[in-house]
């Protein structure tokens, strides 16, 4: 029986059946997740188990064949949506491998997207001055210097200033879902514990969260609702924080026994 | 059979010019006679010239052409072109210098600006005209050195800054198929510094212009010269612009060129290095789209030691345009620690456009450091996808990424106003 939290608030996510494959080969085999609104997710699995494909996925990258299944956010049809209405409904992916764009600077390509998400709700650009503030404000949240902020889009950023850029536009963006994929991976403890600490400062009643990690050890940081554990394109096992805390100590291995693979 | 017919009339054509014409020509006449014998020898180049393969000129010269044009536009049309409010505004227009246009009344101490066909008593021209472009070297040198109608002779006296940027602009009004050599001089002498614009536009033309336009450049030791080049004439004009520039030592040369439209654009760029520790850059973007061909030749001949020269040029393809870019780079046998770079980098946006992209690098100097490279792809779909994941819709992202590419050389420009139309005409062209 999936595990779920018990709540009257709807569902914000609902993934039935999700099947998806890539060149022919099909990598999520029948994925089933609710997510509802302040409830924070983890989905845990060995390399290879699917996770940034589910990631990739609910963005809208288009090198996936959905097969079977349904998606939908807020009652929409996600996968029916382009990518950037996607973003626009408040999806976000903090991506694992955030691309560099040398002569597209950080801060107008971030107005460009607030104003075009602002123009989909129907409402007026942002006043130059209001943004410069809300800059300012995000920026301290991550601990992004204001240098990096306004340099072209993660060039010649370090693994981990990439990473903190990634939550500094969630900052910027207040998306209604974020997915964190591998956020934690490349990062030292001091860099983790920023990058954990902007998402936790990020948290509310009315957004939610997925954390995609193969380590246990983000979630020190950042505690989870629910743990669900991601194998062979499927969850197998979901529980409470406590079921990450047994993976790190038996390792992956002990969930291919019992799931008998 | 047919095709040698066609290349003698044309050729027969411009002989014919040259002799109804020679006695109203400026300067010395004998130059004007070698110029036309060694054009007269070397031909129209057809598709069969290496140096010419990916450019049709047989094409661009079919039919018949007259010489010169007598449209005169008015005050209103002229400054239509002009887009650098804070500028030395020099007027040619249809190949000849236009006195009343340009403004040259009140000029700043070091600088003389003459009408070019009033300058050849001058030291300076006499001293330089015609020295450094070779006419063996190119038909359409010879072509312009024997018929050159007008143009302007700009120099700049020793130790002279001069602090506004002069602008030369270049505008055809035809109204019926017109050929037309313009011819420029551009004299910086020792310590002196200028920077000089020079733009073609076609104002009001109704039928197809040749432009084949000769500008020489001397630099002289520790002189320091910023040029742009820029070219914008539509879908109809074809041009044939030729720069020759020699620099001498301890100069600093920077030359751009920004092709933003033109029906046929053929650009040869040759850079004299003679002296040491010389500086010299060359930059380069070219958009294209419809069924535009645009050739950039460059050379740069490093005669001498110690110097550095640094080139990049790039460029956006779209629908059946095609673009050419060669980059000749000699290192003379003297030239000893030279360093020479080079970068061509395209976008290709449709699968029927066509890029032709070719370094040559002849080094006969064993001490030096000599790079190019270049690249040809689509828009990275990564970055469209990461951009769009952010709420920017495909063409937004799209055009986001174009300017990116562009603003590698965009923002090699050093006039804040000239930066500024630039990046507005890449805005409009992304729409």
């Amino acid at each position: 029986m999936p595990y779920c939290l018990s709540g009257k608030i709807s569902e914000m996510l609902v993934i039935k059946n999700l099947h998806a494959s890539i060149d022919g080969k099909e990598i999520l085999r029948g994925i089933n997740l609710e997510v509802k609104a302040g409830e924070i997710h983890a989905i845990m699995g060995p390399n290879g188990s699917g996770k940034s494909t589910l990631s990739a996925v609910l963005a809208g990258k288009a090198d996936y064949e959905i097969t079977e299944g349904s998606v939908t956010f807020n009652g929409k049809d996600l996968l029916e949506l382009s990518p950037e209405d996607r973003a626009r409904e408040g999806v976000f992916l903090a991506f694992q491998y955030p691309v560099e764009i040398p002569g597209v600077s950080n801060i107008n390509f971030l107005k460009t997207a607030i104003n075009e998400i602002r123009a989909y709700k129907g409402q007026t650009p942002m006043e130059a001055k209001d943004f410069l503030a809300l800059v300012k404000e995000k920026q301290k949240l991550v601990e992004l210097d204001g240098k990096l902020a306004n340099r072209s889009v993660n060039e010649g950023f370090s693994g981990g200033e990439k990473k903190r850029n990634e939550i500094f536009q969630m900052a910027m963006l207040e998306p209604k879902l974020a997915i964190l994929d591998e956020t934690d991976s490349g990062l030292d403890i001091d860099a983790l514990r920023i990058v954990a600490g902007g998402v936790n400062k990020l948290k509310s009643k009315d957004n939610a969260t997925i954390v995609i990690t193969h380590y246990q050890r983000l979630l020190d940081y950042i505690v989870p609702d629910v743990v669900h554990i991601l194998y062979k394109g499927k969850i197998v096992k979901s529980g409470p924080k406590e079921l990450a805390l047994e993976l790190e100590e038996k390792g992956y291995d002990f969930i291919k026994e019992e799931v008998g693979a | 059979m047919e095709t040698i017919t066609k290349v003698n009339t044309i050729k027969d054509k411009l002989i014919a010019e040259f002799e109804s014409s020679k006695g109203s020509l400026f300067g010395d006449l004998s130059i004007r006679e070698q110029a036309l014998e060694a054009f007269s020898k070397q031909g129209i180049p057809n598709r069969k010239s290496e140096e010419y393969k990916y450019v049709n000129m047989e094409l661009a010269l079919k039919g018949e052409f007259l010489f010169s044009s007598s449209i005169k536009l008015s005050a209103k049309q002229i400054e239509s072109t002009q887009f650098l409010k804070e500028a030395i505004v020099i007027v040619v227009e249809n190949g000849k210098f236009n006195t009343e246009h340009s403004k040259t009344s009140s000029l700043p101490k070091g600088l003389e600006i003459l009408n070019i066909s009033d300058a050849v008593s001058n030291d300076a021209f006499k001293k330089y005209y015609s020295k450094y472009a070779d006419i063996n070297s190119d038909p359409f040198i010879a072509l312009n050195t024997s018929l050159a109608t007008g143009g302007v002779f700009i120099h700049v006296e020793k130790s002279a800054i001069i602090e506004k940027p002069i602008h030369i602009i270049h505008i055809t009004s035809v109204s019926e198929n017109t050929i037309l050599n313009s011819r420029n001089l551009i004299v910086v002498e020792e310590n002196a510094q200028a920077t000089i614009v020079e733009s073609y536009e076609i104002v009001d033309s109704a039928a197809k212009s040749f432009n084949n336009t000769l500008t020489e450049i001397i630099i002289e030791a520790n002189a320091i010269m910023d040029h742009y080049k820029i070219q914008d004439e539509k879908d109809f004009g074809q041009i044939v612009s030729t720069t020759q520039a020699i620099q001498k030592m301890k100069s600093v040369f920077t030359t751009h060129t920004f092709t933003l439209s033109g029906l046929l654009v053929r650009n040869n760029l040759n850079m004299v290095l003679d002296g040491e520790f010389i500086e010299s850059h060359l930059n380069g973007l070219y958009l294209t789209n419809g069924n535009q061909v645009v050739d950039n030749h460059t050379l740069v001949d490093h005669r001498k030691p110690n110097c550095n020269s640094n080139e990049l040029y790039k460029g956006i393809i779209e629908e059946k345009s095609s673009a050419t870019f060669n980059g000749k780079i000699y290192v003379r046998k003297d030239a000893q620690k030279t360093n020479a770079f080079q970068s061509n980098k395209n976008i290709l946006l449709s699968d029927d456009g066509t890029i032709n992209t070719k370094p040559q690098l002849e080094i006969y100097a064993d001490d030096v450091k000599c790079s190019h490279g270049t690249s040809t792809g689509k828009l990275d779909e990564d970055k469209i996808f990461y951009l769009r994941a952010r709420g920017l819709s495909e063409a937004s992202a799209k055009k986001l990424l174009m300017h990116a590419f562009a603003s590698e050389v965009v923002d090699t420009i050093k006039i804040d106003a000239l930066r500024d139309y630039i990046e507005a005409k890449i805005s409009k062209r992304f729409e």
